[in-house]
Parts: structure tokens; sequence; C-alpha cells
């Protein structure tokens, strides 16, 4: 059984004159069990919308979700007991604590502040994070910081699949290392599987075991790295391209403007 | 590894009821500061209020000054309680939207009813604290007429009012769902037309007859002529089921009527993915 399975799925958002804008446009992919997938693909070409529609904070227009089996759309609560979520924005109460924004976290999910204090004590000693820091309110703490306490909450949860929306986006060099090795560990310890939604190259090359590239709210292509740089290789006898002379062959779009600022669909 | 399927469902939800309370407190003690402010604001404000009593006999006014004074004073805690609670239900939405936590907490497995029970008994619980505090003071300044009062009978027609007024304010809280950006100013709309219609500050009876109305669907004006009865004239539970009957009505129609609208609200935000925390 997959971990994730799409089957044309579509997406369609009207705007404010009456304009239709496809977001997703019958995207089908799997993620195996235990399996890293990554999605490239520059702003508004729909990787939110993707994540959102998986986590059930949006509905498909047609086609089917469904999450080791169970159909996302019609049974979201059993769907959203085995997932979590880690975004761009680090989704916390500003003025709380590390610690209370992971108590109310993990409390949404069922977990006791009895069974996840010794939990979130492990995660944090795990990622470095100091104890002393977890008691300071989240906006004194840097974005680096946000995000290792984001993913720690989404791993509070025990989730079987992780959804990672651009969890690096943003962060200096140092921090997005950090978050990359912690993502890392999670992958080797906990077997979850994950789906990393990035505009980062590198970072899909590293982490992710299959990359996909999407563009206007298609998926063109979804294969292993090195089989998605030979499928878009200018010259096949020649040396393999990077990937993203790979994205920029595929999409027409440079690595800048992939991360330029824009409308996110 | 995953630790919530272990336990029962209905566990889990109360774990979650209790991460919802948990985290408005843990706000509260955050936003302290704010809460004195606020807390003096309410207080104050009921004690100018009540001064409108001794005022209108400066004036020239025939009237019975202590027991105006202790009607107004009434209106005010009463309005002010009934108020708060019907604000935090409502800006459910919109508070977690600038908070930035929207997303999170909607794609959580906690159903919809444990996000707003959570919600509606901490603003209980809130909202009690702080008009003890405010009428403790009232108390110790003016001479108050109650003599007479029935303090369990008030709490009674209170209890019942607060269930329907989270219904009602669970309708409201549907708003910011449908429009993010003009959703919450509605909401405050409908705050100042029960404080029109609801006799916080004078009878329903002075009202002109249309507004007259609106009041028999405002479970205010229940709440308010049930403890002013209760606190003023020591009426018994007799007298005050005429005043509890049309809550428990309302509370019973409120509630699920509540819940599911914001389910349709809930399914059309994420038909339109105005689910966003940016709206």
């Amino acid at each position: 059984m997959k971990a994730l399975e799409l089957q044309r799925v579509e997406k369609s958002f009207k705007k404010r004159r009456g304009e239709v804008v496809k977001a997703l446009d019958a995207v089908s992919l799997s993620v195996g069990k235990g399996e890293v997938v990554g999605i490239l693909g520059p702003n508004g070409s729909g990787k939110s919308t993707l994540v959102r529609v998986i986590s059930t904070l949006v509905t498909p227009d047609a086609g089917r979700v469904e999450v080791f089996g169970v159909d996302a759309v019609s049974h979201p609560k059993k769907v959203q007991r085995s997932m979590n979520r880690v975004s761009v924005e680090a989704s916390f109460f500003k003025k709380l604590s590390a610690m209370e924004n992971l108590l109310y976290g993990a409390k949404l999910y069922g977990v006791t502040s009895r069974e996840a204090r010794p939990l979130i004590q492990e995660i944090l000693d795990n990622i470095g994070f100091a104890r002393k820091r977890a008691t300071e309110p989240m906006e004194h703490l840097s974005r680096g910081m946000q995000q290792k306490i984001a993913l720690a909450r989404a791993l509070l949860t025990s989730p079987v699949l992780m959804l990672l929306d651009e969890p690096t986006t943003g962060l200096d060099p140092r921090s997005k290392k950090d978050v990359q090795a912690f993502i890392r560990r999670i992958r080797e310890a906990h077997d979850s599987s994950i789906l990393l939604c990035t505009h980062d190259m590198q970072e899909a090359e590293e982490l992710c075991d299959r990359v996909g590239i999407m563009v206007d709210g298609r998926i063109l292509a979804l294969e292993e790295p090195e089989g998605l740089k030979r499928r878009y290789a200018s010259d096949p006898g020649g040396p393999p391209p990077t990937l993203e002379e790979t994205f920029m062959a595929a999409t027409g779009y440079s690595v800048e403007e992939a991360s330029a600022e824009g409308d996110e669909g | 590894m995953h630790n919530a399927p272990n336990k029962p469902l209905w566990l889990s939800e109360m774990v979650a009821v209790w991460g919802y309370v948990q985290r408005n407190y843990f706000l509260t003690k955050r936003y302290l500061m704010w809460e004195v402010v606020w807390l003096v604001y309410v207080t104050i404000n009921a004690m100018a209020i009540t001064f409108i009593g001794a005022g209108v006999e400066a004036v020239g006014g025939t009237v019975d000054t202590r027991f105006l004074m202790t009607y107004l004073l009434v209106g005010a805690l009463l309005w002010n309680y009934l108020s708060m609670l019907f604000d935090v239900l409502s800006e459910t939405v919109s508070w977690e939207r600038w908070e930035g936590t929207i997303e999170y907490t909607f794609m959580s497995p906690s159903s919809r009813v444990t996000h707003l029970l959570g919600m509606g008994l901490y603003a209980v619980v809130y909202g009690i604290v702080q008009t003890a505090i405010t009428l403790g003071v009232c108390y110790l300044l003016f001479d108050l007429d109650l003599a007479a009062a029935n303090y369990a009978g008030a709490l009674l027609v209170l209890a019942v009012c607060s269930v329907s007024l989270v219904g009602f304010g669970i309708v409201a809280a549907v708003l910011p769902l449908l429009s993010p950006e003009k959703g919450q100013q509605v909401s405050y709309i409908v705050s100042s037309v029960l404080l029109l219609v609801s006799g916080v500050y004078y009878e329903v009876d002075v009202l002109p007859g249309w507004m007259q109305a609106i009041a028999t669907v405002s479970p205010v004006t229940y709440a308010l002529q049930g403890t002013r009865a209760a606190l003023l004239d020591g009426a018994g539970l007799s007298a005050l089921w005429e005043s509890i009957w049309p809550l428990l009505i309302m509370g019973v129609v409120f509630v699920p009527l509540g819940i599911f609208v914001f389910h349709l609200g809930e399914r059309y935000a994420k038909k339109t993915g105005k689910l966003k925390r940016s709206g």
C-alpha cells in the first residue's frame, strides 16, 4: 500500500474578476512507505495547493487523494491523524513559548502533556535545541529555530506521512543545513514517508529518493534524480546535467525565477 | 509509535478540549498587562454607567436611585460578560488567522465541536472571573439594592444563557470563513444590534415595535430579564422560568444550528481556498 496516492487531482480557484486559475491540473503521484519524494517548482506552480489538498485544507474539484489507502476527502479525520505538515510560515502562537506551543500541538492530536513532555525533551536534545530556550516566547527565536520547533511539533504526533512545504525557504545557510539534517534524521529514525515541496535543487537532490517537476499545476516528470537528469539532458552522450540545468530545461525557469517572490497557488 | 490512536476517540477529543482551554490560559498569561488594562476599563465603564442612576436624580428626575443604579450595574455587568462570550466565539476564526495558526488548527484531527467547546469553556470561566472582580469593586463603591437578591436564581439564568449565547457566537464565527476581509466586521454589527435591542440599560418596552420584535430572538433579552428579576426582586424559580424556557429553546436550537452552519462554512472555505492564513 502506498503512503500517499493522488490520481488525476484537479483544483481551480475563481479570482475576483471571474478569472479561473487552474492550480492543479490532473496531478497524479505516489509516495511509497518510507520514501521521500520531492516536488520542485517555481512560485505559483501549485506546490502549496498540492500540500493543502493532501492535508485536507482544500477540497479537490476532481480526482482521488488516498493516504495509506484511506480517501482523504471522504474520511478527513482518519487521514489527519496519520499525517502532519511543516510549512514555510512558522504557524505558532508567537507570544507562547516553544514548550507551550508544542504541548498545545500535541493535545490537538490527543497526546497529553504527560505523554508529550518526555518526547519533547528527547526531540529537543536530538536537534541540539537548548532546553532553557524552550520556555522563551517563539517570537524571540530565530527563523531557523522556529522551523526546528515546527519539525519537532510534527514529529511529536508520530506522523506516518510528513508534508514539508518549503521548510528551509528564507533560512540562513547554517539553519538550512541544520533543518535538512533534522529531516534526514526523521527519515532514518522514524520510518516516515515524506513529501517535500521546494525550489531548492540541491535540497531536493540530497534528500529525495524521487523528484518531480511541477509547473502551472502539472507534474511534468517524477523519477529518481539521475533519471530526471538523463531525461532532460541536451547531449545524451555528454556529462549528466546538474539538477538546476535539468529544471531549467524542463520548465524554462532559472533558479532565481523559481525562487522569486510571487503568489503561490 | 503513533500515540493518539491508542486512545478512544472521545478521550482524544477531551484532551484536545483541554488543549484549547490551556492554550487560551497561556495566552491570557502572556498578555497579562493587556488583561489588567481591559479589566480596569470594564470596571470603570460599569461604574460610569452606574453613576448615570445617581445623575438622573441630580438633574431633577424622580426615581428610586438605588434601584436604578443597581438596574444599570446589572445591565453593564451582564452585557460585559455576554458580549465577551459572543466576541470570543465569533472571533475564533479571525483570531487564528491573525496569529497565523488557522491552517495548523484546521488540519488537526480534533473535531470542530471540540474546538468550539474549548473556546466556549474558557470564555465562560474567564468571563465569570472578570465579572466577579468588577462586581466586587462596584459592590464596595455603591449602595446597591440587593437586599432581596436571589443569587442562585441569577446564576442559573446566566448559566442557561451562556449555552445559547455560545451557539449564537458559533453562528457568527462562520462569517470570517465566508468572507475573510469583511466577516468579522459583520459580527461586530450583530453584537451592537444585540446591545441596542436587548434592553441592557432600559426596558425593551421603550423600543419601537420592530426593535422589540428583534429583541424576542436575542438570548441577551431573556438573560437580562431573568437576572434582574432574580437580583432586584428576588424572584424564585417559578417566576424565573419565564426567562429560562426561551433560553433553553434557544440553546437547543442555536448550538446545533451554529455547529451545522460552521460545518457548511468550513466546507465552503475548503472548496474556495479561503482557509489560508492570509485569507
